[in-house]
């Protein structure tokens, strides 16, 4: 889907409804991958209850959102999970969620594999498992690999394999879109963001500007690969990516985390960002009414890429990517292609705020 | 090329589809291809929605359309049988 300009204005100024709402149903996870963009690990003591859960899910049917994407922590640990998924199916909800595979059994993969409302989206950040397993623990490779036979050998087609792309398995591109292929799977690629504990972690991960050129090569020779939009600040290097290719937060994204607090986007969990909350008057109170929102939906200046030729592919990149790493939201993106994000980075004042709240395991067993 | 979908016959909105309004027209999802198709203007969104009402794409077109933009909302509903949000027969 590519977006013609008078379109690219509308969303700027904001729909009647996100386009992409990404609700995290908890904090809690079994596993503690090192750039978990949400520092999950435990629960909060206050996560929606059941009814706060369905009482959500009946204003995003009233709201008329076609799909949701669900996400956490690893959502299938709440104990009502399939409930809630049924019920906002039984809304006509369309649902995707985000797992880690640990809890996709033969016998899960069989409820879930046939109904064109529901897809799922297994995490995977490597071909091998050394690879994976460096980032998001060991035994998680087998444990993906594991929960995507289960899928397919339930007769699921086109469920989502979900790669955040880091500088260890960029080379191994083709070997997952081969991976996705024998699954009856697609292959998703995703950014590296400075988000969550990917805070710390960005610097050493994070791909070179060489890399990142040849990825934008390659996704341009493969247009069915799936990128939820991450990669639009490399639309500077020549035609623009598939896309609405612009940062969406507050304006088509938005993220309703475990204890319901509205924020502009998963990537930005920090009160900064912090739009309100649903159980403060509803969530459609807090799209349409928030400060924050009406402010992210004012016109943005180019700020420092005013004069860059390439501002109306790239329009400046993430907000994200910025702001954690330091920079002012007026400055080009820490990954700008020309090497201005370098610069900004270069010559910045402080290193960026600290991602909050953290729901980290106090002690990360991480292995090295 | 693809084939000229058949105007004569009986259209509507496909089952799987939702639609929502919006200041532009309207955001239109196919659960069952999971497309999502920007619907960019109030006029077509009507005609869309009242497809199933008239024996064909024709006689909605003519009843529901002025002479001068048939044409654009015709080219326009065609491009929706392309992505399955309307359906033809
Ligand atoms: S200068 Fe700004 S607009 Fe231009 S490519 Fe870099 S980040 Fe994008
Ligand atoms: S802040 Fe970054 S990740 Fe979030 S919507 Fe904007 S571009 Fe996307």
């Amino acid at each position: 889907m590519s977006v013609n300009h008078s379109l690219r204005d509308r969303f700027e100024s904001g729909l009647a409804a996100p386009i992409c709402l990404t609700w995290e149903v908890t904090y809690a996870c079994n596993l503690a991958c090192r750039h978990c963009l949400s520092s999950s690990g435990v629960r909060d003591p206050r996560e929606l209850t059941t009814d706060e859960a369905k009482a959500f899910l009946d204003e995003v049917a009233a709201m008329q959102i076609f799909y949701i994407n669900i996400g956490g922590g690893e959502p299938t640990i709440r104990r009502d999970f399939f409930e809630l998924v049924e019920y906002g199916l039984s809304r006509g909800i369309g649902i995707k969620f985000s797992t880690n595979g640990s809890r996709i059994t033969p016998e899960v993969a069989q409820r879930l594999a046939g109904n064109d409302y529901l897809d799922v989206q297994i995490s995977l950040d490597g071909a091998d498992a050394a690879t994976n397993d460096a980032l998001r623990g060991e035994g998680s490779y087998d444990t993906a690999i594991r929960a995507m036979e289960n899928l397919r050998d339930a007769g699921m087609k086109g469920f989502k394999i979900s790669v955040v792309v880091t500088r260890h398995n960029v080379g191994q591109i083709d070997q997952l879109l081969a991976l996705a292929d024998s699954m009856n799977a697609e292959l998703r690629l995703t950014r590296l963001r400075p988000s969550g504990r990917g805070v710390d972690v960005w610097d050493e991960l994070r791909l070179s500007a060489a890399d990142n050129r040849a990825l934008y090569h390659w996704l341009m020779a493969h247009p069915t690969v799936l990128t939820g939009d991450s990669f639009f600040h490399l639309s500077a290097l020549g035609d623009p990516l598939a896309g609405i290719n612009l940062c969406g937060a507050g304006r088509v994204v938005c993220l309703i985390d475990p204890v319901g607090d509205v924020y502009a986007c998963p990537f930005v969990i920090h009160e900064q960002f912090l739009a309100g909350s649903i159980l403060d008057g509803g969530f459609g109170h807090v799209w349409r009414d928030s400060e924050l929102f009406r402010s992210l939906r004012e016109p943005g200046s180019p700020g420092a890429c005013a004069s860059c030729g390439s501002y109306d592919a790239c329009r400046g990149g993430c907000m994200a990517a910025k702001f954690f790493t330091g920079l002012e939201l007026s400055d080009p993106d820490p990954e700008c292609v020309f090497g201005h994000g370098e610069t900004a980075l270069a010559q910045r004042v402080s290193v960026g705020p600290r991602p909050s709240p953290d729901h980290s395991k106090r002690v990360t067993i991480t292995s090295r | 090329m693809p084939e000229q979908p058949d105007f004569a016959a009986h259209w509507s909105l496909h089952p799987s589809v939702s639609l929502r309004d919006e200041s532009f027209g309207a955001m239109a999802y196919h659960h069952g291809n999971r497309r999502l198709v920007f619907l960019k203007s109030p006029l077509l969104v009507d005609v869309v929605r009242q497809l199933d009402d008239f024996e064909s794409a024709d006689v909605a077109l003519e009843a529901l359309v002025a002479d001068e933009q048939r044409a654009a909302v015709r080219r326009a509903l065609e491009t929706l049988t392309s992505s399955d949000i309307v359906r033809v027969g």
